[in-house]
């Protein structure tokens, strides 16, 4: 074992840390930017050049402010629930190829260690709503967990017929199938729903019901003030850099496209669907929560299973 | 879900509309010749103050932020000996400029007169008073009111005619 053995993980897993919580802080711009955009706004862009140093403001701002625990809150629980979400995005991250020679571990069970942890992060808000003892917190939790549950379902299934074409589970090896076709042609049915479930997975508008501002304060995170709110922030950015990436990797053929190099390629298409996640907000109302129920079990449930079933016969009527 | 996609392209092209955000302090709102912003004391085509201090700018004050106290001078004219407007109380409303009698208060197109210290948001008179005629440039009370000023007599104002001694027109 030499010491590019060992240094080269070390740099990588370093690399993807710095750069992963600097893109997770700069989302707030790009998110606060672009939805002033598309509000003919034109949002922050005082502070340095485009506005970029609103980013480093608001992170003093946050780490000034008090870090307040309600007396009335189970302190050990209600300090561990924000720290959960990002250790668990976080270590979905391994498994994300980026490029070829970039990217932490290569697990042969990779998207199931994805979808392990996106599910663990479920207790971060769920905990963090029941140590709160606080009932908007409570409800805010109960309705993550509700909706957490129902979307882990499909958000599997979908995935499957991925799986099935590539005939693997390691990630790398499903963007070298993509060598020919991307999978968002053959598997526009599971990117649909994997996209949905993505963005319930990750809580974004709209289907922030856990959150729900204008009905439940701040949901599950209405007692965290400080750095702790600051986590489950970071947290929800990091989530929606992991669903995107995901999307990339899984239907976009990862690290592929012409002329510019692999990492090049792999940011450009994860940021394109951040962007679209960010539109999404801009355009979309929240659901009632029966309707975000509904929705999810009577028509994506069945969709994915249809889904599965078609590829499945196609796979085996094609290869015999 | 046809809706749906229709409604976020439509948001996605306000991209590249016009923005309706004013860039404040680089370029400038437009403001209407009667916005009610700061308020300012203005004179008379000769160059007096024209306020006599009538107290109605005062009286019709909703919040009570006008202060002035009445004097004459030597030829009988009325003038504020002091005239103080507290502009953290003023809510901009135009109810002074509505009750003077002679267009001595008026509320200009200004509103940027932010300032550090509360103290220094109370104006005098020497702070109030301009030196034109504000929006009403040939106007001046004493020449068109019946009253008898120093140098100014009954029946020698514009428009009016000789005083009657009414016994005279007994039958």
């Amino acid at each position: 074992m030499s010491v590019e053995d060992v240094l080269w993980p070390l740099v990588n897993i370093v690399g993807l840390l710095t750069v992963l919580l600097t893109v997770s802080a700069g989302l707030i711009w790009l998110e606060r930017r672009l939805l002033a955009l598309w509000q003919d706004r034109y949002g922050p862009n005082r502070v340095g050049p485009f506005g970029l140093l609103q980013v480093l403001a608001d992170m003093l701002k946050i780490f000034t402010k008090e870090d307040w625990v309600p007396p009335f809150a189970d302190r050990t629980v209600f300090i561990l629930a924000p720290a959960i979400i990002v250790a668990t995005v976080l270590l979905s991250f391994a498994v994300v190829p980026v490029a070829p020679g970039v990217g932490i571990v290569d697990l042969n069970i990779g998207l199931l260690f994805f979808l392990a942890m996106s599910s663990m992060g479920v207790y971060s808000v769920v905990l963090g709503g029941w140590a709160s003892n606080n009932k908007y917190a409570l409800l805010g939790g109960l309705r993550a967990a509700a909706q957490m549950i129902s979307y882990e379902v499909f958000m599997g299934l979908s995935l499957m017929g991925v799986v099935a074409l590539a005939g693997s589970f390691n990630l790398r090896d499903i963007v070298e199938a993509q060598r020919g076709l991307w999978f968002c042609l053959p598997q526009m049915l599971g990117l649909g729903v994997f996209m949905i479930a993505g963005i319930a997975e990750a809580r974004r508008l709209p289907f922030d019901l856990p959150e729900a501002e204008s009905e439940l304060i701040a949901g599950f995170h209405t007692e965290y003030s400080g750095m702790k709110f600051g986590m489950f922030f970071v947290g929800e950015y990091l989530g929606i850099v992991l669903i995107s990436s995901m999307i990339t990797t899984l239907f976009f053929g990862g690290w592929m496209g012409p002329l510019l190099p692999p990492v090049v390629w792999f940011v450009l298409k994860t940021f394109t669907f951040i962007g679209f996640f960010i539109l999404l907000r801009a355009s979309m109302p929240r659901p009632r929560y029966d309707q975000l129920m509904a929705y999810g079990w009577k028509v994506l449930l069945p969709l994915t299973l249809l889904n599965v079933v078609a590829t499945g016969g196609l796979l085996l009527l094609l290869t015999g | 879900m046809l809706s749906i996609l229709r409604t976020m392209w439509s948001v996605f092209t306000h991209l590249f509309r016009r923005r309706a955000t004013i860039l404040y302090p680089e370029e400038k709102p437009r403001l209407a010749p009667r916005w009610r912003g700061r308020i300012i004391l203005s004179r008379d085509p000769d160059g007096g103050e024209r306020c006599v201090a009538c107290y109605l700018c005062a009286v019709a004050c909703p919040v009570d932020c006008i202060a002035l106290q009445a004097t004459e001078d030597e030829t009988g004219r009325r003038y504020p000996a002091f005239f103080r407007i507290n502009f953290s109380r003023c809510i901009f409303c135009g109810f002074c400029e509505e009750a003077c009698p002679t267009y001595a208060i008026q509320l200009t197109p200004d509103f940027e007169m932010s300032e550090y210290h509360r103290q220094s948001l109370v104006y005098e008179k020497e702070d109030l008073l301009i030196s034109g005629t504000g929006k009403y440039p040939g106007y001046h009370y004493y020449r068109v009111a019946g009253l008898a000023i120093g140098g100014k007599d009954k029946g020698e104002a514009e428009n009016e005619a000789p005083p009657v001694d009414v016994r005279s027109l007994l039958p």
